[in-house]
């Protein structure tokens, strides 16, 4: 700050701290909702102190799911939703990392034609193309397969961007050196490419990994079967009972379950994150 | 820019990028291809007969006043949560670059609700305005205000406005700070020598040199309350009550998979993909513009 104004700043610190209260109101409540009994998540008002049923809730959760709606248990979703975000994470990296590669250090006629072939999946979210891409998944025979759920969503162009933009800045007398050195493209990809794009691989991690973990339209059609429910999904299947049938402090369980790996992710990570995030929208 | 130093095989580039064209022709072009040619057919109700009709599907959309609600449904909504949540994170980022002791620590307390995907979100803020059991409903209701959202549509709207926002705050907050953040020092200082207060030196300095930023995330939030909110309304909603919250991109899926109307729903998909290209083109052509100076 340019000038000392003690009550300004005062007044900042109150201001931040009322936005963070507000910011995780709703996390609060729903924790302390996780930790009470049916009974006393129920009764109006809830008390705003956590309880003592954290163990009893979340290892009913984890183990056998919820009584109504769906009772896959909620282990078995933590698993698919880890499988579905590492997939899509790693995926998007690898086949990103070899595509920009080519592109970049290569001159061959097709370019700019698969250039842009890339480049226009950018404009369409899977949102919009859901039931031919579903048609396609199920003609593949691939509807409760981690193949349906994951591979779809791969097709991106952010990251084959991201490590375009990165290997441009990559100085040619790296490549006129391997080369001169007798080093074939593979050689210099390994050796020399991939250890210089660690960051770009870390901040696009943390992104991928958090756009994996939470998706919802896509695994919501795509599984039928409850052995294959992500996380995400199987908060939304436990919801669905109706209203005065919902078990919330397994509900709120699972919730917080399911937002726990992507928080630890991000605050773990929170350089990468805070790059990748920057740097992928460019 | 390209490339002085390049290598050369008659094959490789092309095995290198068949990962990707492949998974990028298998499944996006072809149902984006087939959405484009299915919005073209009638199929009657036992799929036993197509038709090819032209524009007759786009013709009866147009006609259809749910659909119609829906786009306004869709616009409101939209305002509503790009205006809030990037004048919250406006608001945010500005006091965040004002302090100098704990500006890490809420940066890092301020990012998490990204990491909370919307349908998490969604759940968390239907608990906490539930008709019978909600804290705050409770609260609303000690002082005389009658809160349910599945009976009230405008109190439904707000509802998913609130977990939108709520849920995008995070990532606007960022970018804000990080625009604030690389404005010289030395403008504000010297407009603080001349004798302008922090709230003329925001309007007048910060704000301005922050347009690229704002127009950036307008776009961003624009595309995010278009499509990326399906989660919200679906998990929080499911688009009612009569309709209230049915965005489009919702009503897409609705009429798909629940009305079984594949033709009506692939009409409404390739009039959203025409909204997304319009978004991206508008983006784009900004981004161009900002290279040059």
């Amino acid at each position: 700050m340019v000038e000392h104004r003690p009550v300004g700043t005062l007044l900042t610190h109150l201001l931040l701290i009322l936005g963070v209260v507000i910011i995780a109101l709703p996390l609060y409540v729903g924790f302390v909702g996780s930790t009470l009994s049916f009974n006393q998540v129920t009764s109006v008002p809830m008390q705003l102190t956590p309880g003592t049923h954290l163990v009893d809730n979340y290892a009913q959760v984890l183990k056998s799911g919820s009584t109504k709606g769906s009772n896959a248990p909620v282990g078995t979703m933590m698993w698919n939703s880890l499988v579905m975000a590492l997939a899509i994470a790693i995926g998007k990296i690898a086949i990103s990392l070899l595509s920009a590669f080519a592109i970049v250090y290569f001159r061959f006629p097709l370019r700019y034609t698969f250039f842009w072939m890339i480049f226009v999946t950018l404009m369409l979210p899977v949102e919009v193309r859901i039931f031919p891409t579903y048609k396609v998944v199920a003609d593949l025979g691939m509807v409760n397969t981690y193949w349906g759920l994951t591979l779809p969503l791969i097709a991106s162009a952010t990251a084959t961007f991201l490590f375009r933009q990165f290997f441009l800045t990559v100085p040619d007398e790296l490549a006129e050196a391997a080369r001169i050195d007798g080093a074939g493209p593979m050689r210099f990809f390994f050796d020399i490419l991939l250890p210089l794009s660690r960051t770009s691989m870390a901040a696009l991690f943390v992104i991928m990994f958090i756009y994996g973990w939470n998706q919802y339209l896509w695994p919501l059609l795509v599984t039928t079967s409850e052995d294959m429910y992500t996380v995400v999904i199987g908060i939304k299947r436990m919801v669905a009972g109706g209203d005065t049938l919902i078990e919330w402090q397994l509900v709120l369980a699972t919730a917080m379950l399911a937002l726990l790996p992507p928080a630890i992710v991000v605050l773990a990570m929170q350089k990468w994150f805070v790059k990748g995030l920057v740097d992928s929208e460019k | 820019m390209e490339k002085r130093v390049v290598f050369d095989s008659p094959w490789l580039p092309y095995a290198l990028v068949a990962p990707q064209l492949a998974i990028t022709l298998v499944f996006f072009f072809w149902p984006a291809v087939q959405a484009l040619y299915q919005s073209l057919l009638i199929q009657d109700a036992f799929a036993s007969k197509t038709q090819f009709v032209w524009f007759d599907n786009f013709v009866t959309l147009f006609h259809d006043p749910h659909y119609l609600a829906s786009f306004r449904v869709t616009a409101i909504f939209s305002a509503l949560v790009t205006a809030i949540g990037l004048a919250v994170a406006l608001f945010l980022a500005a006091l965040a670059d004002r302090v100098i002791r704990g500006a890490k620590v809420y940066k890092t307390l301020l990012i998490w609700p990204y990491a909370v995907a919307a349908a998490v979100a969604a759940v968390l803020f239907v608990f906490l305005l539930n008709p019978t059991l909600g804290v705050i409903t409770h609260l609303l209701r000690r002082i005389g205000y009658d809160w349910n959202y599945l009976l009230n549509p405008g109190q439904a709207l707000a509802l998913i406005v609130i977990a939108a926002v709520w849920k995008q705050i995070s990532y606007n907050f960022l970018f804000f700070l990080a625009g604030m953040q690389s404005i010289p020092k030395s403008l504000i200082e010297a407009a603080a020598i001349d004798g302008a207060g922090p709230w003329r030196r925001f309007w007048t300095i910060v704000f301005p040199l922050l347009s690229p930023t704002t127009f950036f995330l307008l776009v961003v939030n624009v595309v995010y309350a278009f499509f990326d909110t399906f989660a919200i309304v679906d998990a929080a909603t499911s688009g009612g009550p009569v309709q209230a919250t049915s965005i489009l991109v919702f009503k897409v899926y609705q009429d798909g998979v629940q009305a079984l109307d594949l033709n009506g729903s692939a009409a409404q998909s390739v009039i959203l993909m025409a909204i997304v290209i319009a978004l991206t083109v508008i983006q784009f052509r900004y981004i161009e513009r900002k290279v040059q100076y």
